[in-house]
């Protein structure tokens, strides 16, 4: 057989019926991730059709992005943001009941956001399908799994079938060589990278991040990198797994055990593009040059190192997006006056970006008139965070410590900022409008976030760093 | 699904490159657990202003465009989230065709499945699109074609399960049910290997 890239390996150990002129390839999935948004009306299409839930044990779900991240009142009640969100979540409940599926619900010790829970759970295992009614499900591709969001009727055609119709999307390698500076870590490499090839760059494409500064990174920082594929317009993001995939899934609830656990790493063992594989695109990242990054406008792919000074609107749209951000050309981002800093998402929400923030805000204290929200990514992470004292430390300097969600990433749970203000935030999307309406968003790192609740303004975390925690 | 030959109507531009999921129906009307209505929250934060009347500088909102039922938009259209929800409310506001000379990924394929015709263009006949709005165009699902008003033609392509789809008013679900013998053969290989 001629040589093959991961995608590719990982694509033709799952087709089912192959791709013809006519109809796309019949795919097989391994596993859905399910939660309330997305999934209602596929659950309806099933009861109207009168069709079952092909594989309740390969369907998987939670409660996250309509749950509330304040507690449940003495009286149990949840503060929800309205009546429909409060249904919705009850919607979800009744219905994986009926079609027997497992729900991380408000009663499991291991509800979360959906793309943190399924690898802390062991369920994402390299060599994987995944998908789920979500964009970030390219989070998995950490893993070495081909994993991509998809619509609510694909929801639906997953629950009858476990299957999807696909055509065979392109490859693109981000080879990322040499090391990254001190202080600088994946959020910055990611918007780094989306700046570097656009917001539609990897448009059509699924992409494989490789190279010796990728093979550095932890799987929490993989994951952030991964996460974010969706923010180029990529199908899914990948990278093969290795010692350091192997060793953190190792001993997880889902995961083989025994003599099994080691036939699986085995086979896992030749996840990887071969040497001589091809693909239809490639860019090279010099890791070394990346700094502290932060996006400018509104999308993305609108990313630059926040020392850097904004570039000047080439077109109305860029003007536009500048106009919003009430941003000044030939200035740059560090030193613009912050509102509002969430820490959360499924780009960062896990324990070491919990750690990483807590490193530059132990013994300091937010500044006045700052807002700072932290909201840990599972209950697991909650849990973790508090056996360290990470929230003793959030609380000290006068953040909001909160129960797991995802919260401000999409402000549909009532957590959002008020119109005009400025939020540095940990996630994902800057679009208009996407943090609460009028609001303005500033993607950045844990610890870039961080820096900036001290300062009252963007600023580098290097400064705030001591030798020890960087 | 209802079957999608042709589409006739007027075009309404919106010229914003990179508008996305978000901006077409913001994430706090995706509680909903139906798949209908969302048609007056489309566009919400751009098409009103505060006080909840029309935004008279929203392109849609002008006279002109009022009634239009095909979208010419600027590159990368669709792009962010996978909410289906933004196809939806496109289409209950009257919304039957979208022409972009990119479509995000995912918006494209839930677009298609619900018969919001997701057409991309060259960059020059798209240009020319974007610089002309309001003009009558017909769109031939059959011959992949857009008849315009002096009677020239733009040809595009659909995925043709898509465009079978479309025109034939069934959907893929019926498709991949009758793949089941295939589904079991195949997890039964699967276990059989592990």
């Amino acid at each position: 057989m001629s040589a093959r890239t991961l995608f590719e390996k990982i694509w033709d150990a799952h087709v089912v019926a192959t791709e013809t002129v006519d109809t796309p390839a019949v795919l097989y999935i391994d596993l859905h991730l399910v939660h309330e948004v997305t999934s209602p009306q596929a659950f309806s299409e099933l009861r109207e059709r009168d069709l079952k839930l092909r594989r309740p044990d390969r369907t998987l779900a939670t409660l996250d992005h309509s749950t509330p991240t304040l507690p449940a009142q003495a009286n149990g009640e949840r503060p929800y943001a309205n009546a429909e969100a409060k249904a919705q979540v009850a919607q979800l409940e009744t219905n994986c009941r009926e079609f027997g599926v497992k729900l991380y619900g408000w009663d499991s010790s291991d509800r979360g956001i959906v793309h943190v829970i399924g690898p802390e759970l062991g369920a994402t295992q390299p060599g994987m399908t995944i998908v789920c009614g979500d964009s970030h499900t390219s989070t998995h591709g950490a893993f070495g799994a081909l994993a991509f969001g998809i619509g609510t009727t694909e929801v639906g055609h997953v629950m009858a079938t476990q299957c999807l119709l696909q055509r065979k999307p392109k490859t693109f390698a981000i080879h990322v060589d040499g090391k990254l500076p001190r202080g600088v870590g994946a959020k910055d490499l990611i918007l780094h990278i989306i700046g570097e090839i656009g917001v539609d760059g990897g448009t059509g494409h699924v992409l494989e991040y490789r190279g010796a500064a990728i093979e550095a990174l932890s799987m929490e920082e993989r994951m952030t990198i991964c996460n974010m594929s969706i923010e180029a317009g990529a199908r899914a993001g990948l990278i093969a797994p290795d010692e350091t995939t192997f060793a953190w899934l190792k001993g997880r609830p889902n995961v083989p055990q025994g003599a099994a656990w080691d036939a699986a790493v085995q086979r896992w063992r030749g996840l990887h593009s071969d040497v001589d594989a091809v693909y239809d695109r490639e860019v090279r990242i010099d890791a070394s040059q990346v700094r502290p990054t932060v996006t400018y406008g509104t999308h993305p792919g609108m990313a630059i190192a926040m020392d850097k000074p904004i570039p000047a609107a080439r077109n109305a749209q860029e003007q536009r997006a500048l106009d919003y951000m009430q941003g000044k050309p030939n200035q740059p981002m560090q030193g613009t006056a912050v509102d509002v800093v969430f820490i959360g998402s499924c780009t960062n929400s896990r324990l070491s970006d919990l750690r990483e923030a807590a490193n530059v805000l132990r013994g300091r204290h937010i500044a006045s008139g700052v807002r700072m929200l932290v909201v840990p990514g599972s209950e697991a992470v909650r849990r973790d965070a508090e056996r360290e004292g990470l929230h003793d430390v959030f609380l000290a300097a006068g953040a909001e410590w909160r129960i797991p969600g995802c919260s401000m990433c999409i402000a549909m749970n009532g957590d959002l900022a008020q119109p005009g203000q400025l939020v540095v935030s940990t996630s994902n999307r800057n679009f208009e409008g996407r943090q609460g309406k009028g609001a303005r968003t500033v993607l950045a790192s844990p610890a870039t976030a961080a820096a900036s609740a001290i300062a009252g303004a963007i600023a580098d975390p290097r400064e705030y760093l001591t030798e020890a925690a960087a | 699904m209802t079957s999608v030959t042709r589409i006739h109507s007027r075009t309404a531009v919106l010229v914003d490159e990179n508008i996305d999921t978000d901006r077409i129906i913001p994430a706090r009307f995706l509680t909903t657990t139906e798949r209908s209505g969302l048609g007056k929250h489309c566009f919400q934060d751009w098409r009103y202003l505060q006080d909840g009347s029309d935004n008279p500088d929203f392109p849609l909102n002008k006279p002109a465009a009022r009634g239009c039922g095909i979208l010419v938009a600027g590159r990368n259209f669709g792009c962010g989230s996978s909410r289906e929800h933004a196809p939806w409310a496109l289409l209950d506001y009257g919304i039957q065709a979208v022409l972009c000379s990119e479509i995000a990924d995912i918006f494209r394929g839930n677009a298609l499945k619900n018969g919001l015709l997701a057409i991309v263009l060259d960059d020059a006949e798209h240009n020319w699109l974007l610089k002309n709005p309001g003009i009558e165009l017909s769109i031939d699902v059959r011959e992949q074609a857009i008849e315009l008003p002096d009677g020239g033609r733009i040809h595009f392509q659909l995925e043709p399960f898509a465009r079978h789809c479309l025109l034939n008013g069934v959907d893929q679900l019926g498709f991949l049910l009758q793949q089941a013998d295939a589904i079991t053969h195949y997890e039964q290989q699967q276990e059989k290997a592990a």
